[in-house]
């Protein structure tokens, strides 16, 4: 399967690396991949954002318009990208900060509080990381292990981060795992 | 073999010019291209290189000026309006015959335009930018990998034929991450006994210069760097073709563009419409002979460009207008998805879209 996921959020929240870290995840899969940040002019407070193509087949051109899955991580970022997702596709609401309604019927929503596990798990900079676990729940992108892999690569020097976010990543995984169930 | 890793373009670009043994760096920072500087920054001092940000962009050309004088392997970098200031660096360096890479990441223009991802500088890039009739080798990679290669590549060829080479990609290619693995250097060292680097026991010194104050000698010269041209473009033209074969409508686009067409493509061949890619990677010296080949078996070509139409004219002169030549470019900033690229072929394709 063709993914084209675009990742949203404040900036200094994450979701660069969170892309950074899913595209590493495909290239070690041996896949065709793709990472391209948006680097417009947003004003303080407004959206950074990441476009990632995982595929078997070529990259083509790294740009997406029509996700096949999204990652909204704060109220902006849901007003951008909500209908923009491809029908039937996904998208995951960080529902610690966004409590508006997705009025879309013809996706799949999972809310998930990514802050507030996030804190819960010590600190809130790894929100990033439990969106990255739902998302990948979701969406069957790449093998978990490969992740932790990549995670690990990413982060080589700064090995005493990596069991936390590995935890972090787990916990975003569960909490969509059980809600399918 | 290295491993493949994970990098943006601009990296890419930097950890190429490394490998190829480039331990010289003059620049100056703008957007989309500032990863280069950036990346050097830090690796220059690792290698025993040179990494200078110079004053201004006329500075740092002067500076390659100065390296590539003396023998150095060396590059610039900049985007659009910074490669506007540089022009008249690049007519001396092309004049005094000195080697050197200089890499474009284009933005959307004219003046300072903006930040966003353009191939408005084609013209600039492949017609002189500068004064007086000269030629700069310039390459347009469509992929990370590419922007790795064609920099080894670009400082073999400046090397071999004592010429600026250009290195023109656009903001995508440049801030996109995708695998790529950085080669081992394959440029040729060459003897450079034309340098600058004190007398060796020669008796007449070495001098680096473009001035020549009487006609006939500047005349020579011009004679001399034509000959040179001629060369380069019996040598020196390099293209990809994709599903031309069968094709009835040919597109021709480079760079990001070229990718995006590829994605139209195969919407087209999914709906039963025979159109196929042919993608300048040297954009001078313009590819001809892909050209008129496949102006015998295609009925049309369809340009691609971020611009409102450049490199078209090159294809209308390669295909001597044997098939009528469509244009379909955004400007600005502004990039086309491959579904406007497809509902361009489909008008074409089903004769609803006059020349």
């Amino acid at each position: 399967m063709r993914h084209e996921i675009i990742m949203s959020g404040f900036g200094g929240q994450g979701v660069l690396l969170m892309g950074q870290i899913l595209t590493y995840a495909g290239m070690l899969e041996e896949k065709h991949v793709s990472w391209i940040p948006s680097y417009g002019p947003e004003m303080r407070g407004g959206t950074a954002n990441c476009s990632v193509i995982i595929t078997e087949g070529l990259a083509g051109s790294p740009m997406v318009e029509e996700p096949t899955a999204a990652v909204v991580l704060n109220l902006p970022s849901l007003d951008k990208f909500e209908a923009a997702v491809r029908v039937n596709g996904v998208l995951i609401v960080n529902s610690s900060l966004i409590d508006k309604a997705v009025k879309r019927q013809d996706i799949k929503v999972y809310h998930v509080p990514v802050n507030d596990i996030a804190i819960e798990l010590g600190n809130l900079k790894m929100a990033n990381m439990v969106a990255l676990g739902a998302l990948i729940a979701a969406i069957d992108a790449v093998e978990m292990e490969v992740l932790f892999t990549a995670f690990a690569k990413k982060f080589a020097s700064k090995p005493q981060v990596i069991e936390a976010n590995k935890a972090a990543i787990n916990r975003g995984y569960d909490y969509v795992k059980k809600s399918l169930n | 073999m290295s491993e493949k890793v994970l990098m943006k373009g601009n990296e890419a670009i930097a950890e190429a010019a490394v490998a190829a043994g480039c331990r010289h760096y003059f620049g100056y920072p703008i957007t989309p291209q500032t990863e280069i500087p950036e990346y050097m920054s830090k690796r220059m001092p690792q290698v025993g290189g040179v990494f200078l940000q110079a004053e201004s962009e006329v500075a740092a050309i002067n500076m390659v000026y100065g390296a590539a004088g003396a023998g150095a392997r060396v590059m610039t970098s900049s985007s659009s309006p910074g490669i506007s200031l540089k022009q008249e660096g690049i007519s001396y360096t092309a004049g005094a015959e000195l080697p050197c890479l200089i890499v474009n990441i284009m933005r959307g223009g004219p003046g300072l335009g903006g930040i966003q991802p353009a191939q408005s500088d084609y013209f600039q890039a492949t017609k002189g930018g500068g004064h007086g009739g000269y030629r700069n080798i310039v390459l347009a990679p469509n992929s990370v990998q590419e922007m790795a290669d064609l920099t080894m590549l670009g400082f073999s060829l400046a090397d071999q034929y004592r010429n600026p080479v250009m290195l023109l990609g656009d903001g995508v290619i440049g801030q996109m991450m995708e695998p790529v693995e950085i080669k081992e250097n394959n440029t040729r060292a060459v003897e450079k006994p034309w340098a600058a680097v004190g007398m060796h026991g020669r008796a007449k010194p070495n001098i680096i210069n473009s001035l020549y104050l009487k006609a006939n000698e500047l005349e020579d010269h011009n004679n001399r760097l034509q000959k040179k041209y001629a060369l380069m473009r019996g040598n020196e033209m390099r293209w990809e073709e994709i599903h031309t074969q069968d094709a009835e409508l040919i597109l021709v686009a480079y760079g990001i563009t070229a990718r995006i067409a590829q994605s139209a493509i195969d919407i087209a061949r999914e709906n039963g419409k025979k159109a196929g890619l042919l993608r300048p990677i040297s954009l001078w010296p313009f590819p001809e002979p892909p050209f008129v080949r496949l102006a015998k078996t295609a009925t049309a070509f369809l340009t691609l460009e971020l611009s409102a139409g450049q490199m078209i004219e090159d294809v209308r002169l390669a295909t001597r207008d044997a098939k009528p030549v469509y244009f379909y470019g955004r400007t600005g900033g502004m990039i086309m998805s491959p579904m406007e690229i497809y509902q361009e072929i489909t008008k074409i394709l089903d004769g609803k879209e006059g020349k």
